[in-house]
């Protein structure tokens, strides 16, 4: 039995924004298939397959927003050379945002901005990221030494610069794993707050296993319609993510931990994997949709972003951001059909589930009167979520509203809401709004 | 004062806010028959199969060892040892930022012998003895600071978790307090971490934080400190400690966690060559050979330290132990330990702000000037967090001052203390500019600019043109009385003296200066800035020199004298540095710039007449007009030479001195006399400060000597001085020297009146 439909989000004098279209190249695990690629192939893929599934007019994009975390120096504004290579208009604008894992989140709400205001119609919006391949650099000192060689004059100026050489200037610098305020990892930072939340290793180790099983059953049957074939020049076509694998919590308790040793929680079976993927979606007015003849899948309401302590509370994000977007769409938690989190650590993920349904952390570190409570688990990420489809950094954001979207299609629902953090201790959330059938 | 650095030994005696302290108030009675009563100190819980014991001393900030601690210890491990059901046990405290900060000092204090204290040693040795020989494993859960007899306990146990807090730092502080540690901490120790590290240890007394206390062997596991979850942070690190602690002690009696250790190849290499007696006698008597340099032999527990290390590791434990607990008796009943506990209890006092809580809290602080003393004050208080506004006049200066702000933050950087990004955080805090925008907003304001009355009433009109009328005005001068600064004030009741030494990130003390007219909560807001930067704090009345310059200049004067009577810079250093001044008079003036000593001599001089005699200020003069002003200008009395540690005696400063050469009296002419002459000086100085008002009380007097000028700590200051010395005996010498010399010798009637009256002591 369905519920009778609740009041909608659209507002008085605020263009409605929707979601026509949102498609994704299958999630690899870093150093797969994909490995010989570069980012703004995978991007292509997306881009491309993004036109290819709508029929949209080139021409009718008005412009192009595209996250990305670890970048590609060659490629610095990947929107562009993507929107260039997949065949778009080259007289449609394109810029690239970053904001760790929340970048294409940040993309689709600029889209959502443009549209608003009435600045575009048709914004195309997505996020790549590739980490088959990172741009290692020299050290600072050989860098020094390179460019002051490339000012150099005189063969006798060039032979003393390169006398100066040593050793020590040919250890490489990878890109930092590590919050730069901080300098503490990601994984040591979940794991620390999984311990402050209570969260056991035997918690974690069964939600890590929930996300792979729901993954997989989502996968045999068909649900993740969002993924395009991707052919990867030399091989194969992929049409499938490969990381997700249902394992035995007997097999998962084995593993040592990642992060604090010898007694953290974080393992590699716990934590989402590096990935490579890109996504990409269509985002109009809701006029020009219908009036195009397409049918929107569901309407963007309203977001908000939140940023907090980023030691002790980096990944705390949906905690903090839910109640708000809540509060400003005037709907409470059990008004929600469909819950999609990013899932970075099982242990963040139900860390931040055990904040939400804490007064005390309500009252004594989010300032609020009383808690806003925990999404239930049967409408929690019933496909399968970031530990067991895959993370690319800044392609998830469009993975998971897109997943809201068909899910509330799927299951009837009528309110969707998205959250996930974001290194930098930020964090976001976003209510979608299935479209009349 | 501009300068006076390095005071080695007593830059050490620093920040040991938490150790182990009863205050009079919080020493309540509990005579009551404590069989009867629940526990207070300490309490346990049986968790499954190990037995989690809590320690919480209910009537102070921290937990120390006393008595009725050690008592409610001793019952537990026996309930424990004698429960079956128990198979292994951690020890936690239940106060967030202290495990154990050592052994009460006041149960050491109130023991009348040698005996005594070496009886109490002993019993500590039993039964941390006992605790090492525990068939039921022993996990020291260790958060907050663990010092002295709380680090005797912790090794003593079986294994040690600590977590990664800054505030958990492991140390055995005892030697700055004159003591040695007396409950097998010397025998414990260079078993544990070898002879280097012990030695290190225990000698300088330096607090060691968890991760480098874990590289060092000293701890075996670190935990991670927690954000907020469901409780406050603090508290559910204890608690996650805590289940981290009970999951190794179940390890170890499980045997999944080995306790032997497998040790590195270096430490194997450094075990083989230490097995050889050879080696270690080397050791002894390199370490015996380092603490007399820097000691003079003035400090006896160093020495006590090697000989109980020793008569462990060479005779046996029975042997280690009867020398650690007899030394330990012997050097509680010692002046210099008493001396030392003294400044700590005095240094203590001095960081509480007895003028009560200002109005109005210091968030924005303006500082006018940016040479080396302005940009000192920026550097401490941007480190805390105040937003402060450094001016200069030029760009160049300006530039000169954030640059040594800067170094200054970039050097604890480097040294790893903070990270690069806290250290631009912090600066961030810090505005630099050459005019008076933004001054509207700021609470209060220190000048840092040249010392003339002129220039200082030139700023004060024109801050108090641009600030509200609630901004306090401080003058950092060092020598110029605050009234007449003030005099030009239209609002003398904001106006203060704050007196920083130099350097400022180093030197912790603050004199403030009030005048008549100074407001209570002027003074309570100056003395909450000092305290927030990190400051011990003495305050005084207003006049001439205040406190500390009046103090030194009849010193320095002397010690001119002892020049021109043919004694030589290094001699005059030895003299002073052997008497226990951490630095040598003729360096000191080097330090404090012979241009500033001679204006201060003459200021003084003016101001007090010939009391202040002694050397010729002439000579001083001649040679600033030389270019001699010390270290800053290359030449002083003595050469320095940039990147030269030695430094050679200036040779022209002998043509100097032969020009105002004068003969001594070899009947004042001893070294023992040289010494007391300077000394007598500084003393009879510091107790007319105190009958005249300028001092509120002994305390201050003996923490603004030691801290603010290198008076010798293991004297305790001027007036413990005068109590352990006697000042009869004091009054003798100086009748002897008068006689020679005339006024400048004249006894204080405050310390006739103690010389008269032996049962008079400044000291109780």
């Amino acid at each position: 039995a369905l519920k009778p439909l609740g009041k909608t989000l659209s507002k008085p004098g605020v263009r409605n924004v929707v979601l026509v279209e949102g498609v994704r190249t299958p999630f690899l695990q870093a150093g797969t298939t994909y490995a010989d690629l570069m980012a703004h192939d995978l991007a292509r893929g997306a881009l491309q397959g993004l036109l290819n599934r709508t029929a949209f007019p080139k021409e009718a994009v008005d412009y192009i927003v595209y996250g990305t975390v670890i970048q590609e120096v060659k490629t610095s504004n990947v929107a562009r050379e993507a929107a260039l290579g997949a065949g778009f208009s080259d007289k449609t604008p394109a810029h690239t945002v970053t904001m760790a894992c929340i970048s294409s989140n940040q993309a689709m709400t600029t889209a959502v901005g443009l549209v608003a205001s009435g600045q575009c119609d048709a914004v195309v919006a997505g996020g790549v990221e590739f980490m088959s391949d990172v741009p290692i650099r020299h050290s600072r000192k050989m860098r020094k030494m390179m460019l002051s060689l490339n000012r150099a004059r005189t063969l006798g100026a060039r032979l003393s610069l390169l006398g100066s050489l040593r050793l020590s200037h040919l250890v490489p610098e990878l890109p930092a794993v590590s919050e730069f305020s901080t300098a503490e990892m990601m994984g040591h930072s979940a794991d620390r707050l999984a311990a402050a939340f209570g969260i056991s290793r035997l918690d974690q180790d069964e939600f890590a296993l929930r996300s792979h099983v729901l993954a997989k059953k989502a996968q045999d049957e068909g649900l993740l319609t969002d993924i395009v074939d991707f052919k990867v020049p030399g091989k194969d076509i992929v049409s499938k993510d490969n990381g997700i694998r249902p394992s035995t919590m007997e097999q998962m308790s084995k593993l040592k931990p990642a992060f604090i040793k010898p007694h953290g929680t974080v393992t590699a079976a716990n934590s989402s994997y590096l990935t490579d993927g890109a996504s990409a979606v269509l985002i109009m007015s809701e006029e020009k949709a219908l009036a195009m003849g397409y049918k929107p899948k569901a309407y963007l309401r309203d977001f908000v972003y939140v940023s907090q302590d980023p030691k002790d509370q980096l990944l705390l994000g949906p905690t903090y951001a839910i109640p708000k977007v809540l509060e400003r769409s005037g709907l409470t938690l059990a008004d929600i059909d469909a819950f999609e989190f990013h899932e970075a650590f099982a242990g963040q993920v139900l860390a931040n589930l055990t904040a939400m349904e804490s007064d005390w952390f309500a009252q004594n570190c989010m300032g609020r009167k009383a808690k806003v409570g925990a999404p239930p688990m049967e409408k929690f990420n019933l496909w399968g979520g970031s530990l067991s489809l895959g993370h690319p950094f800044a392609a998830t954001g469009c993975r998971l509203v897109t997943m809201v979207a068909h899910r509330l299609k799927k299951e009837g629902g009528q309110y969707g809401l998205v959250a996930a953090c974001a290194a930098g201790g930020q964090g976001h959330a976003m209510l979608v709004e299935a479209c009349p059938q | 004062m501009a300068g006076v650095r390095g005071l080695g030994l007593l830059s050490r005696l620093t920040v040991r806010q938490r150790y182990s302290l009863f205050t009079d108030a919080s020493r309540r009675n509990f005579s009551v028959t404590s069989s009867l009563m629940a526990r207070t100190h300490v309490n346990y819980e049986i968790k499954g199969d190990v037995a989690v014991i809590r320690i919480n001393d209910p009537t102070s900030k921290v937990n120390t060892l006393s008595v009725h601690m050690q008592k409610e210890m001793t019952e537990i491990m026996d309930e424990i040892w004698a429960n079956n059901a128990i198979t292994s046990a951690v020890l936690i405290s239940s106060k967030p930022g202290c495990f154990i900060a050592g052994a009460d000092i006041n149960m050491i204090q109130a023991c009348k012998s040698t005996e005594e204290v070496t009886n109490l040693s002993q019993e500590g040795q039993k039964m941390f003895e006992k605790i090492e020989k525990s068939p039921k494993p022993v996990i020291a859960a260790i958060n907050g600071s663990c010092l002295g007899g709380g680090l005797e306990l912790a090794i003593a146990c079986q294994y040690r978790v600590a977590t990664k807090n800054k505030k958990t730092v492991l140390g055995t502080p005892e030697v700055l307090l004159g003591l040695l540690p007396g409950a097998g901490g010397t025998q414990r120790l260079p078993k544990m971490i070898g002879l280097p590290g012990a030695f290190d240890m225990m000698l300088t007394g330096r607090n060691i934080r968890s991760d480098k206390a874990k590289k060092m062997g000293l701890v075996h596991q670190l935990v991670d400190t927690l954000g907020p979850g469901l409780k406050s942070p603090e508290e559910r690190t204890i608690e996650y400690l805590e289940e981290i602690a009970v999951d190794c002690a179940r390890g170890i009696v499980n045997k999944k966690i080995p306790l032997a250790k497998e040790k590195s190849m270096m430490q194997k290499i450094q075990d083989y060559i230490m097995s050889y007696p050879f080696v270690r006698n080397q050791i002894y008597s390199t370490v015996q050979k380092k603490v007399m340099k820097q000691t003079k032999g003035l400090y006896p527990a160093p020495l006590k330290i090697i000989e109980c290390v020793k008569a462990g590791m060479e005779q046996g434990l029975d042997a280690g132990y009867l020398a650690e607990s007899q030394n330990f008796g012997k050097l509680a009943m010692t002046s210099e330990s008493r001396a030392l506990i003294g400044l700590y209890h005095g240094q203590v006092a001095c960081k509480k702000n007895r003028f009560g809580v200002p109005k109005k809290d210091v968030k924005t602080l303006a500082i006018l000037g940016a040479g080396l003393m302005g940009a000192g004050i920026a550097q401490v208080s941007v480190d805390k967090g105040i937003n402060t506004i450094l001016k200069d006049t030029t760009l160049e200066g300006l530039n000169r001052g954030q640059q040594q702000v800067y170094k200054g933050l970039n050097d604890k950087t480097k040294k790893k203390s903070i990270t690069s990004f806290e250290r631009d955080s912090t600066l961030s805090s810090l505005t630099g500019q050459l005019d008076y925008s933004g001054f509207q907003k700021a609470d209060m304001v220190i000048e840092a600019v040249f010392e003339d009355i002129a220039i200082k009433h030139k700023v004060l009109r024109e801050v108090e043109a641009v600030t509200s009328p609630e901004c306090i005005f401080a003058s950092n001068t060092s020598a110029l009385p605050i009234k007449d600064i003030a005099a030009a004030s239209t609002r003398p009741e904001k106006v203060v003296g704050m007196h920083y030494f130099s350097p400022v990130d180093k030197m912790q003390l603050l004199e403030i200066i009030t005048t008549d007219k100074t407001s209570k909560d002027t003074t309570a807001s100056a003395v909450a800035v000092g305290l927030k930067q990190g400051k011990i704090i003495i305050v005084v009345g207003d006049g001439p020199g205040f406190y500390t310059t009046r103090c030194l200049a009849p010193m320095l004067a002397e010690a001119v004298r002892v020049l021109q009577e043919g004694v030589d810079p290094k001699k005059l250093d030895s003299l002073t540095t052997g008497f226990g001044f951490p630095v040598g008079a003729a360096t000191l003036a080097d330090e404090v710039g012979i241009d500033v000593a001679a204006h201060v001599a003459e200021d003084l001089g003016k101001a007090f007449g010939s009391r202040f005699g002694g050397g010729d200020p002439e000579l001083l003069k001649t040679m600033v007009e030389k270019g001699f002003k010390g270290r800053k200008s290359g030449k002083g009395c003595y050469l320095y030479q940039p990147g030269l540690k030695h430094k050679d005696v200036n040779p022209e400063l002998e043509e100097i001195l032969e020009l105002y050469k004068m003969t001594p009296n070899p009947a004042v002419s001893s070294d023992s006399d040289v010494q007391y002459r300077l000394v007598s000086r500084f003393v009879n100085e510091a107790v007319l400060c105190l009958q005249e008002g300028i001092l509120a009380n002994p305390v201050e007097g003996d923490i603004g000597a030691v801290f603010g000028l290198g008076f010798p700590p293991c004297l305790g200051g001027p007036f413990r001085f005068v109590d352990t010395f006697g000042a009869d005996k004091l009054v003798e010498k100086m009748r002897r020297f008068e006689e020679v010399y005339g006024n400048q010798f004249t006894p204080c009637s405050l310390l006739l009146d103690h010389a008269k009256d032996p049962s008079k002591k400044f000291h109780k």
